[in-house]
């Protein structure tokens, strides 16, 4: 294990410091000036020569860069332009709102996902399991944008059961939950019902069967236990697009969360905090991923990557 | 058979879908872009039978030409996509050593990134338009074909065909293009069939937030975000373009899944 975590942390290295060199190169690769897509072409002189020194676009590339680094290992992430305030506060500030969108929307689809799966693949075959796998491909087939406003029209505006926007206690996050969650819901479902088919076939279920265990034994000990390890990598994968999913979400539902503040920021051309909440979001991405890895192969010992 | 019928459904889906956009100019009542504001935001009426926008835009007719626009980026995109990841992935794959290192050290940098945020950043640099919308989705789009294709070309490279290939004194290209290629096509066809679907809602997510496709040219994405200022008065602003997405995604998700059932029974 240890010299997997070793191996794991040398692949981690170089991800890192790639998704930090492009994100430092989110300013200065826009086509033309950045401080005239900032300012507008009638900003004065004088304006754009202050924001030119803030940016520090007026040193050299190299320079720019090692100061970036240097501000990033003390947690300095610049100050919003609009705002005139540390992204990283900014940023902090709105993230425990994603977090907890995120949680909620996997909580969602977990609850959701894994009755009607289980339901499915022991009725495999019948109208129940065919109708949930026709849900699970229109949960895959539906944007958030679309079911979005669509379950606000509904649940908030026709039927007024619950809230249509902000962020104030828990009923206002069941509608941005399920619309978040649903893409995930319908991934787990044919996941775990494939998983779940896949291993009922397996010798080693027949051999429990024909040592006369119980069909609750067969399903509990042998059958779901090992569907469900191969399931592990795929949730904790989905959570990492679960919190850039909450992009559009957070948007539709007036979410306080980054990513609404990307999409406000990406408005105001608030270049400085779109790329700390775009480094927020991506560098959660990959720590995600590398627990999964993680955890995967101290649940599983038989896995190996490579050599 | 139950395989073979959701793909012939699928297939007879998209094949309406793609001929309502090839030809939407004979097919469409209104010019999309033709406005009537003494009409405006009407539900549905016997000359507008899906009804009209804010500015009095027939909304059927702006569906049909919306679907132009999401089967053009979708296809240009899975286009674009296809040629870098195949001559990335078959280079990597068959060259190996410091290209196929660089090549995946880029690929796992890129996918450290979700594809969605990526697109809205490289569209937030490029700024909206069609064509800055598709290089935006190909330049994430790629990694996915690049990666299968170099594990397929892995897997493949020592098999015998290809030792005879290289033996009779073909070239490293020949053998990729006239010996591996071929025997990734299957597998490819359904990652394309699956990243097109990809590509259109990714399009559509773009022009939701003001990113994508500018208006006033109809596309399926920012009609739902016009059709959000309106969800109470206008309800059908915002049902029916998301239908018209949700079912070319349908379509090809059915397609997708049915041929990689058929390929995976055929491996089994």
């Amino acid at each position: 294990m240890k010299r997997y975590l070793l191996y794991r942390l040398a692949l981690l290295v170089p991800t890192l410091f790639g998704v930090l060199t492009l994100v430092f190169l989110f300013i200065h690769v826009t086509p033309g000036d950045p401080v005239d897509i900032m300012l507008g072409e009638t900003a004065s002189a004088a304006d754009r020569q202050e924001l030119r020194q803030i940016l520090g676009l007026n040193k050299p590339l190299a320079e720019q860069y090692r100061s970036f680094l240097i501000k990033l290992s003390r947690a300095d992430l610049g100050r919003s332009l609009y705002e005139r305030r540390s992204v990283a506060a900014m940023v902090s500030e709105r993230y425990p709102a994603t977090l907890e969108l995120a949680l909620c929307a996997m909580g969602a689809a977990l609850f959701i996902s894994f009755p009607l799966a289980i339901w499915s693949a022991v009725r495999h075959g019948s109208w129940t399991d065919r109708a949930t796998l026709m849900f699970s491909l229109l949960g895959l087939s539906m944007p958030n944008f679309w079911l979005g406003p669509l379950v606000m029209i509904i649940f908030a505006i026709q039927l007024g059961w619950l809230p249509v926007s902000g962020r104030d206690g828990p009923d206002h996050l069941v509608l941005p939950a399920l619309t978040l969650g649903l893409g995930m819901t319908a991934l787990l479902i044919r996941m775990l019902r494939a998983n779940l088919l896949r291993v009922m076939s397996e010798d080693y279920v027949q051999t429990a069967r024909a040592k006369g265990l119980s069909e609750r034994s067969v399903w509990l000990k042998h059958t779901l236990r090992n569907a469900l390890l191969s399931l592990m990598t795929v949730v904790s994968l989905q959570f990492g697009s679960l919190l850039a999913g909450s992009l559009i979400t957070e948007t539709i539902f007036s979410w306080p969360g980054i990513g609404r503040l990307t999409m406000q920021a990406i408005a105001m051309r608030d270049y400085p905090l779109v790329q700390g909440c775009v480094l927020a979001i991506s560098l959660s991405y990959v720590f995600v991923n590398f627990f999964t890895d993680l955890i995967y192969r101290w649940v599983d010992p038989r896995i190996t990557y490579g050599n | 058979m139950a395989t073979r019928f959701w793909f012939y459904a699928g297939a007879a889906l998209l094949l309406l879908l793609a001929s309502a956009a090839l030809f939407a100019p004979l097919l469409t009542p209104y010019d999309p872009l033709q406005q009537n504001l003494e009409q405006d935001l009407i539900t549905h009426s016997r000359q507008h039978l899906l009804g009209t926008d804010k500015l009095g835009r027939d909304l059927l007719s702006r569906i049909i030409f919306g679907a132009r626009i999401s089967l053009l980026v979708g296809a240009s995109t899975v286009g674009i996509s296809l040629l870098i990841g195949v001559a990335v992935g078959s280079l990597s794959g068959y060259a190996g050593g410091i290209a196929d290192l660089l090549f995946m050290r880029l690929i796992d940098i890129l996918m450290a990134f979700p594809g969605i945020l990526l697109a809205i950043a490289f569209s937030a640099i490029l700024g909206p338009g069609l064509d800055h919308v598709i290089l935006a989705l190909a330049l994430i789009g790629w990694t996915g074909y690049a990666r299968l294709i170099r594990g397929e070309i892995l897997s493949l490279r020592e098999r015998d065909f290809v030792s005879a290939a290289r033996a009779l004194g073909c070239r490293p290209r020949r053998i990729i293009v006239l010996h591996l290629l071929p025997n990734l096509l299957p597998p490819l066809f359904i990652q394309a069939t699956f990243g097109l679907a990809a590509a259109i809602v990714a399009e559509g997510s773009l022009s939701f937030l003001g990113l994508g496709v500018a208006p006033p040219t109809p596309s399926w994405g920012s009609m739902l975000n016009e059709g959000r200022q309106f969800l109470l008065v206008a309800p059908h602003l915002t049902a029916y373009p998301g239908i018209a997405l949700m079912l070319t995604v349908l379509a090809l998700n059915l397609i997708g899944d049915a041929l990689q059932d058929r390929l995976e029974s055929r491996t089994r």
